[in-house]
């Protein structure tokens, strides 16, 4: 059984392959393509330009630096590809999807990185006199490996022949549908698997969030994305994914401890402000995606929760400005917050979510501004003396948990962690707290409940499913785990403001991020708010220099996404299955397993 | 309050609905209905379209408050709540199929478990040695429905994607899973083709022999008459008729509800005479004269008893009629008279 299925893909895919964009023959492409990205990794390690003033410094013989090394990578995954193409051994493993479509991928975004890079270089320091023999040379390889791989045949052609350039082109892209079946491993290499995956993903993280802004961080962004691409259509993803569902205890534990490995690659506190922010920003649309995403109730005006949350500890912070003026232990400024949360959810909850969709809808955001104005307001003029109005709570002390005290540099492992290092690895155990709560209550009576409500809600009265208290449920839940976030949000922030809790506005933590955070990365997943909430904040982080182009770039996006992938960006099953009519995904493995058992019957009858 | 204990205040009826009237503004869509369902039995509801079935349906499981009147369930009250109606033991499917179209068909059964499960959120957030257990519990009920339903094999799949008559299947399953002590059953054959209807009529016996009682809504008269031990026909709003198969298969106000009005008394025959004698007028002309048997053929027999009426159409009728060679004899009485005038 393991063995036999594992020709057939081969054995089909075999007659006449659609040709690629460019008329070569097969094998001609593949070996221009991996000749190339030998080459252009060999570039790499020559000087592109002869001043240091570009970022990076990209002047060094031998030594590849800032986006040399993405070039490096992109050129050596092509290479890799390739070669997989033309059935080196051992290498054909890292391609059970299709072997052409990640080259063709791998070597766009090898030359897109390089000839962004060298753009980049000719425009900031003044002409393509700036540029080293090396970087010309990066610069025509890497458009030779591009030339080579759009040689390659199609790995699949999706029902459509071929008609015209833009249409083989397309049909080059195209992934396989259904990948070759794994061979089987043993459990220490699966495992070893897992670990090296998060150990890329961490680095790979790691070496976004430090890129410099501007021209460094756009290279990074455009490989990335590319390479991503590639390694999806080679059916890698796929297989981890596979991989970590198999192992979910492991996979769990190498993404928490990888995590918390990012304030020790970190040297300063200039980064990990955004690492402790991203945890924030993701541990808040989680909560949301309980409400969005499992319930179905569209919430505008969730920051508020934040907010909530936010002030009840800064009240209690011990902040000189609070008019409470005592300060709780974080433990019981944890709860203060995640209860008063709580209580303002089931205040607003019970009221509106007897109305439906849109209606809920406009009564959240309006409650959402409400919060906002009100906190305005208690500022001891037009209301009590409570939040201290526009100017908001400052100095709120940092944490202090049996004798540690975050505000200081403590020395771990040898490496020194600061202020927002502290933070941040506080924060991984909250967000790994609302990661718990968010599985365990999806896969449960109350999480299909929730989801049967989202599905038909008369149905799931008529099932015996108080759809009142279950709504009000979910409301109530998701408003505490933002205020869990939003206690720590105090802390980090040390000032908080009702200008904070905004429904739109350039900077991350609004309800319109958080919703496109959910929306983009997945609704009622667990990494894709996660995933959609990191690329939310560090993107706008990152491009400062866009300026007012900001927004107008990320409506765009969304509305790319929107039309390309509406499922987001890490889809439900259940939402591929929804958006994606035609595809036959969601046939579970034992009928194809029966299938492939049939087909193989068949081959050995007949032989 | 949950569960019924009081049964013997009812005399052993199962559901018990008595003077149930539904307004809608100046619509009244059931008036006072009683109808009662004995333990292990089939009970047919049946009306032409518009009659007020699914009305009376979401009366008894509280979808709707009816304006007047009572249903009981094994003695004790219902409520006007959905999901207490559910929990108290009568569970029912739609008329147009309501599954959770992207839950799996594992999940949808399981969904239909929620009242006869406890676990909060704090059981599902701790998971505890009770929440395994109430979780497997309700996983092995089931697939047993499954198994029932003959969709075990398709667990996995999403509902969405099952055939129309495995989605029916499968909300009957769901509505098993809360394990009623009623089922109500609104057209559960609709859109089918014999054979399912056949599969269907053995799956709400296999019901009945488990010891639910089933009130079922269906225009496939053979399916009814196959299957219910009572049948009560709903024509406008009003209860016609109730009692055996028989008994209302040969009530003649049954047949004009169905089939449209009464073949005794002048005024109707007068119309039925001026339809057929301006229905030959109107296709006479239309096909050749030699055969113009072909616009007769349809003519009821009914027509037989309209004779001698002076009804005819104003215009002549073309002298080809005449010669006619009739299904009946209504036609070529007619024509003549149109000839006279």
């Amino acid at each position: 059984m393991t063995t036999a299925p594992t020709t057939n893909p081969a054995a089909a895919g075999t007659p006449a392959p659609t040709p690629g964009l460019l008329p070569l023959p097969a094998r001609a492409a593949r070996i221009i393509t991996a000749a190339g990205a030998l080459a252009t990794a060999a570039s790499t390690s020559m000087s592109w330009t002869w001043s240091s003033e570009f970022p990076g410094d990209l002047t060094y013989y031998g030594s590849p630096a800032g986006l040399q090394l993405i070039t490096l990578t992109g050129a050596l995954l092509t290479l890799a590809f390739a070669l997989a193409g033309l059935g080196i051994r051992g290498l054909t493993a890292l391609t059970p999807g299709g072997r052409n479509a990640p080259a063709l991928f791998a070597a766009l975004g090898t030359f897109a990185a390089t000839w962004f890079t060298l753009a980049a270089i000719a425009v900031q320091l003044g002409g393509l006199v700036n540029l080293e023999p090396g970087g010309f040379l990066a610069g025509i390889t890497a458009l030779i490996t591009l030339v080579g791989a759009l040689g390659l045949p199609a790995d699949h052609t999706p029902g459509t022949p071929p008609h015209g350039p833009w249409q083989r082109f397309t049909n080059s892209c195209a992934a396989v549908p259904t990948p070759r079946p794994a061979k089987q491993l043993p459990a220490w290499a699966e495992i070893l698997l897992i670990a090296v995956a998060f150990g890329i993903a961490l680095y790979a993280f790691t070496y976004g969030i430090d890129a410099e802004d501007g021209a460094p961080f756009v290279g990074y962004l455009l490989f990335v994305a590319l390479a991503i691409a590639a390694v999806h259509r080679a059916g890698l993803i796929n297989r981890l994914t596979a991989l970590t569902h198999r192992h979910r205890g492991i996979a769990l534990a190498a993404a928490f401890i990888s995590a918390a490995a990012f304030p020790f690659t970190q040297d300063t506190d200039e980064y990990t402000i955004i690492g402790a922010n991203i945890l924030i920003f993701a541990t808040v649309a989680l909560g949301l995606n309980v409400v969005v995403g499992l319930a179905g109730l569209l919430d505008l005006g969730y920051v508020a929760f934040l907010g909530v949350g936010a002030y009840a500890a800064a009240l209690v912070s011990g902040s000189p400005e609070s008019p409470l003026g005592v300060q709780f232990p974080f433990w019981a400024a944890l709860l203060t917050g995640a209860a008063a949360a709580l209580v303002f959810g089931v205040l607003i909850g019970a009221p509106t979510l007897r109305l439906r969709g849109d209606y809920l809808a406009i009564v959240t955001l309006g409650f959402g501004e409400i919060f906002r104005i009100a906190m305005l307001n208690l500022n001891g003029t037009t209301g009590p003396d409570v939040t201290n109005g526009a100017m908001g709570i400052p100095n709120i002390p940092n944490l202090e948990i049996a004798g540690f005290n975050f505000g200081e540099t403590h020395t771990v492992l040898g490496v020194p962690i600061a202020t927002y290092g502290n933070y941040y690895l506080l924060m991984i155990f909250v967000t790994a707290f609302v990661v718990l709560v968010f599985r365990r209550a999806a896969a449960s009576r109350i999480g299909r409940a929730w989801i049967a409500i989202r599905e038909d809600e008369t149905a799931a009265v008529a099932m015996g499913i108080n759809s009142f208290r279950l709504r009000l449920l979910a409301f109530a839940l998701g408003a505490a785990l933002a205020g869990l976030a939003g206690t720590v949000h105090a802390h980090v922030v040390t000032t908080v403001t009702p200008e904070q809790f905004q429904f739109a506005g350039p900077q991350p933590p609004n309800s319109a991020f958080l919703l496109a955070a959910v929306i983009l990365g997945g609704m009622g997943t667990l990494s894709g708010p996660l995933v959609g909430a990191a690329l939310l904040f560090l993107i706008p982080a990152k491009l400062d220099f866009l300026q007012d182009y900001q927004l107008f770039l990320f409506g765009l996006a969304l509305v790319l996404l929107m039309r390309y992938r509406p499922e987001g960006l890490i889809p439900d099953r259940r939402k591929q299955l929804e958006f994606h009519e035609t595809g036959q995904l969601d046939v579970p493995d034992v009928p194809e397993q029966r299938l492939s058992d049939d087909t193989t019957g068949a081959t050995k009858a007949g032989a | 309050m949950t569960t019924p204990t009081t049964v013997t205040k009812s005399n052993g009826a199962v559901l018990e609905a008595a003077g149930v009237t539904m307004r809608f503004g100046g619509l009244t869509a059931v008036r006072a209905v009683d109808l009662t369902v004995a333990p292990g039995e089939i009970v047919g509801l049946i009306g032409p379209n518009g009659a007020g079935k699914t009305t009376f349906f979401n009366c008894l499981t509280g979808l709707y408050t009816p304006t007047e009147g009572t249903v009981s369930y094994k003695g004790t009250r219902l409520s006007h709540k959905p999901h207490l109606v559910t929990q108290t033991g009568v569970a029912r499917t739609f008329q147009n199929i309501r599954l959770f179209a992207n839950m799996t068909v594992l999940e949808n059964v399981l969904v239909g478990r929620h009242t006869r499960t406890k676990e909060g959120l704090w059981s599902a957030l701790l998971r505890g040695p009770g929440f395994k257990k109430a979780e497997r519990g309700s996983e092995a009920r089931a697939m047993e429905l499954l198994e029932f339903t003959g969709l075990a094999a398709k667990r996995d799949h999403l509902a969405r994607n099952l055939p129309y008559g495995e989605q029916r299947k499968l909300e009957i399953a769901r509505a098993l899973a809360s394990e009623p002590g009623l089922l109500l059953l609104d057209e559960p054959t609709a859109g089918m083709n014999p054979q399912e209807t056949r599969a269907t009529q053995n799956l709400v016996l296999a019901i009945r022999d488990q010891g639910t009682a089933v009130l079922v809504i269906e225009h496939d008269m053979r399916f009814i008459f196959n299957l219910c031990d009572r049948v009560a026909v709903l024509v406008q709003g009003e209860k016609l008729i109730e009692g055996t198969a028989e008994v209302v298969q040969a009530d003649e106000r049954v047949i004009a509800a169905y089939l449209g009005t009464p073949f005794e008394g002048a005024p109707g025959d007068e119309e039925a005479a001026e339809v057929d004698a301006a229905e030959a007028h109107a296709t006479a002309p239309r096909s050749a004269a030699p055969q113009p048997a072909d616009a007769a053929p349809t003519e009821p027999a009914a027509d037989g008893t309209a004779s001698g009426t002076s009804a005819a159409p104003g215009t002549s009728a073309p002298p080809g009629t005449n010669s006619a060679p009739g299904t009946s004899t209504a036609p070529d009485e007619n024509a003549p008279n149109g000839d006279a005038r």
